[in-house]
């Protein structure tokens, strides 16, 4: 893709290094197993717009850049690979669908990006490409979409189309395994390509009400796709016109090889989880790599560092916290791990850890608060005011996008016929 | 009329559509795809007291002749996406989407629907509809074109299906109980297990029990098995059957069939879909009507209306002049792709014979004759006539209410909730506040009793 128009929203003056850009990740009462006990939380108010609408709105009040908001089709486990059910009491269950929520918040916010999760393996890219692209028109050029996989028996079962096996942990290292998660995210890659052609298969200016000759639209601007892919094939094109952002935002999360080159090939946004500084500049050489192996030097592809975070005035109030939780867990709870790295600590603390992985290469982080609203609101309250301090995040919201605020111009329609 | 009670009138308002009904040619038509005009509809509509809005939908852009149709209005937003932000504008109104069962899944379209429901507070509504064609199959990975006897068959089993889902919650599921550690009260909410011809699956539903337990149902279709399908099935049917006398004949059959499934006549609404044009008096009205109705058929769309008819390629035809004197082309390829109409049309020649008799009655060219035959307005007149005569087709039981279908968008709707909706107030059949807070509630419908099933299924 080429870009054929400068940002209106880019910042005259800007740094030479980009500003740190701050998502947030939204996950029922919060990223620990036992935040929906908090005082503050409020686990029977999961189902309800007002619980979405103030987390979005705090976020939004503090300048974030985006919000990301879970979601899988089937409900909460331990572990989602595991067909066996989990028959837990004392763990949040049961949830919304994450486009609908970003919707229902979208006219209640103005400058925030919305970025839910959609699972990418069951379900029908037309229907999730008109839905993002009127997530755009009813947010104002605000959307994004988080594909996930999720190759894995239980969510093949709710569909009853495809057969998945079931994999422990341990069998992840199988070829059988290997090739099942290359499958997958080859898959993905082929749904975010359908996902792409469709947000282009109008060009901008298809609709001409031509009076005199009574056409609504120009049919010559209108494009098939015409995608024949392994899995699927999609003729197109979409019967919603392109979404005010041309190329509505696309993000994964990924951990390894496989999902870096998906991150790298086809998204604007990765989340990526180091433990440390010293594996950022590791894990963005897959990333470029696979970007140039796709062709994609000229694009800007954001990568930001997950981090589920605890909060404390001080680093024992911190500790303290967590230990709180953990054993609020239950007696079965060996202490809360993940795959993004868990800090526990200060707000300064945190924007130290953000500032070295921002200098490291980092375009910003994604935190998780471990508990909704109590860490969100040091996030908002704490953390970036220690950011705007140092310089490396915004004072205002500089653009009326997404892309904007990502520094993303509006691409050229790849359908466009170039003058 | 004696002293019986009047019934009171359900309104509802229908966003306007992909057909020629909708006049995008008017100075005063806005945006068909900008929230903007989403949300003026909409809260419109809430302002008339309307019982719902209501979102048709097309998988596919309609093609004629091998090439998309681009005499109307082309695009619109994802149902589900748009509805739950039209959530956030509207407090009272009901959501209506039109969800198609061929190309989904019930599990999917189970979950989206709960979700809608509980970010509406209980104001959504399914229109449930089957697809008819490989056409619009090719947008989609399951592809999966339907012989028409399988469809109702389809629709049926899927609205099984999706029923099983919402009704694995019961609603007392969910205790949150902080103190005690014990967030849920069953250690398996929503198990499931479905297994037929059709759909093969098991797990757990993921979205608890909503506000309505689950949305209200919607039926279109108009044949018989539709006529069954919405007695057994649904809550509210939405019809063409506009007119007094089709109407009542429509009424009575579908009514008719309810006791057989052990419901009541008030368990079914009958909500034709119905065209309007006010003006300040008849006379202005009949004027407008017939300006509308010529914007509606402008000599290119006379000559697909007629493609659509004789089945074959007339683009030569002078719409100005009479109709073709070759007769239509009998065939199962058909020239107008996406389109539930273009299938109903019966004999062909039979029709095209029908056109040219009123055409050699009335002395109509060609398109003055698709301006007579197609899609005259239901309600013309002064607010003081329209709100009579629909005042007098719904105590005559031609309907329960009806779902207007406004020309322009989005202000078309304004003049009926400003001029008529008043005068239907003022003689009582229509209510001056929302007394309830689900859209069941505004249709006055009985509340779904919780699911009986347990929710301790076997794993």
């Amino acid at each position: 893709m080429t870009d054929s128009s400068p940002s209106p929203d880019r910042p005259a003056g800007e740094h030479l290094r980009e500003r740190l850009r701050l998502a947030v990740a939204l996950d029922g009462t919060g990223w620990h197993p036992a935040s929906w006990r908090e005082p503050d939380a409020r686990p029977a108010e999961l189902l309800t717009p007002r619980y979405w609408a103030d987390l979005v709105a705090e976020a939004e009040a503090a300048l974030v850049d985006l919000v990301t908001i879970e979601d899988s089709l089937s409900l909460q486990t331990e572990d989602r690979r595991s067909p066996t059910r989990d028959r837990r009491t004392d763990r949040v269950r049961g949830r919304l669908d994450a486009v609908l929520v970003a919707s229902r918040i979208a006219p209640l916010t103005r400058h925030i990006g919305l970025v839910p999760t959609a699972v990418v393996t069951h379900t029908e890219p037309f229907h999730l490409s008109k839905a993002i692209a009127t997530l755009d028109y009813v947010s104002g050029g605000r959307a994004g979409v988080r594909v996930q996989v999720a190759p894995w028996p239980r969510e093949a079962a709710l569909f009853g189309r495809r057969d998945f096996p079931a994999l422990s942990y341990d069998d992840l290292a199988t070829p059988e395994a290997q090739q099942l998660i290359r499958d997958s995210f080859d898959e993905a890659a082929d749904y975010v390509e359908v996902l792409r052609r469709l947000w282009d298969s109008w060009e901008d200016d298809a609709e001409i009400r031509d009076v005199a000759t009574g056409r609504f639209i120009d049919r010559d601007k209108l494009h098939y796709i015409d995608f024949q892919g392994r899995w699927f094939s999609v003729k197109g094109p979409s019967i919603t016109p392109r979404p005010p952002q041309g190329q509505p935002v696309v993000a994964a999360l990924a951990h390894r090889s496989v999902p870096f080159e998906l991150v790298g090939r086809s998204t604007d946004l990765g989340f990526v989880t180091p433990q440390a500084t010293e594996d950022v500049a590791p894990i963005l050489a897959e990333i470029r790599r696979a970007q140039r192996a796709a062709g994609r030097d000229a694009e800007t592809v954001h990568v930001l560092g997950d981090v589920l975070v605890v909060l404390g005035e001080t680093e024992q109030a911190a500790r303290d916290r967590l230990a709180r939780l953990d054993e609020a867990a239950g007696p079965d709870f060996a202490g809360l791990t993940s795959d993004a790295l868990v800090f526990t600590g200060t707000p300064a603390g945190l924007a130290d850890l953000v500032a070295d992985w921002h200098a490291a290469g980092l375009s910003g982080v994604r935190l998780r608060p471990a508990v909704l609203p109590d860490d969100l609101q040091q996030i908002t309250r704490a953390v970036v005011p220690e950011l705007q301090r140092r310089g490396l995040f915004h004072d205002s919201y500089e653009a009326e996008t997404l892309r904007g605020l990502l520094g993303l111009t509006r691409p050229a329609n790849r359908y466009a016929a170039t003058a | 009329m004696t002293e019986k009670q009047k019934k009171q009138i359900h309104l509802a308002a229908h966003f306007p559509g992909v057909n020629n009904t909708t006049v995008w040619s008017d100075p005063a038509s806005g945006s068909h795809i900008e929230f903007s005009s989403f949300v003026e509809f909409a809260q419109t509509a809430e302002r008339g007291r309307f019982d719902f809005m209501f979102l048709a939908e097309g998988l596919r852009l309609r093609e004629q002749a091998g090439k998309i149709y681009d005499l109307d209005v082309v695009g619109r937003p994802d149902t589900f996406t748009i509805l739950a932000a039209i959530a956030a504008v509207t407090d009272h109104l009901g959501l209506t989407g039109t969800i198609n069962s061929t190309f989904n899944e019930p599990y999917e379209v189970a979950r989206q629907f709960a979700s809608l429901d509980h970010l509406s507070g209980g104001r959504a509504a399914w229109n449930v509809v089957t697809s008819w064609d490989a056409f619009t199959g090719e947008n989609f990975r399951r592809a999966g074109y339907l012989p028409q006897s399988e469809r109702y068959e389809r629709a049926k089993t899927f609205l099984r299906t999706a029923t099983e889902l919402w009704d694995t919650w019961r609603g007392d599921e969910i205790l949150a109980d902080k103190e005690s550690g014990r967030f849920l009260a069953t250690p398996t909410p929503g198990a499931f297990e479905h297994h037929d011809s059709q759909f093969d699956i098991a797990g757990q539903f993921n979205v608890p029990r909503s506000p309505q337990g689950r949305p209200v149902i919607f039926q279109a279709g108009d044949s018989d098995e539709g006529r069954e399908f919405a007695a057994s099935s649904a809550d509210a049917i939405f019809t063409r059957h506009s007119w007094l006398e089709e109407g009542k004949a429509f009424y009575a059959d579908v009514k008719g069939r309810l006791a057989a499934y052990g419901r009541r006549r008030d368990d079914l609404l009958i909500l034709p879909a119905a065209t309007f044009v006010i003006g300040d008096t008849d006379e202005e009205a009949a004027e407008l009507a017939r300006e509308v109705r010529l914007a509606q058929v402008s000599p290119a769309t006379a000559i697909k209306f007629l493609e659509q008819l004789w089945n074959r390629d007339l683009s030569d035809h002078d719409p100005d002049g009479p109709l073709p004197t070759v007769d239509p082309l009998e065939s199962d390829e058909l020239i107008a792709k996406g389109r539930a109409s273009a299938r109903s049309h019966g004999d062909r020649l039979e029709q095209a014979n029908r056109w040219r008799a009123i055409a050699a009655e009335k002395g109509l060219s060609t398109r003055e004759v698709i301006v007579e035959v197609t899609g005259r307005q239901s309600f013309v007149g002064s607010p003081e006539t329209v709100a009579t005569t629909i005042d007098e087709f719904v105590q005559a039981d031609a309907a329960d209410g009806y779902i207007l279908v406004p020309h322009i968008t989005p202000g078309g709707l304004a003049p009926f909730v400003d001029k008529v909706v008043p005068i239907l107030q003022e003689r009582g059949v229509f209510r001056t506040e929302y007394d309830g807070t689900t859209l069941r509630d505004n249709l006055g419908l009985r509340p779904r009793s919780a699911a009986a099933q347990p929710t301790e299924a076997a794993s």
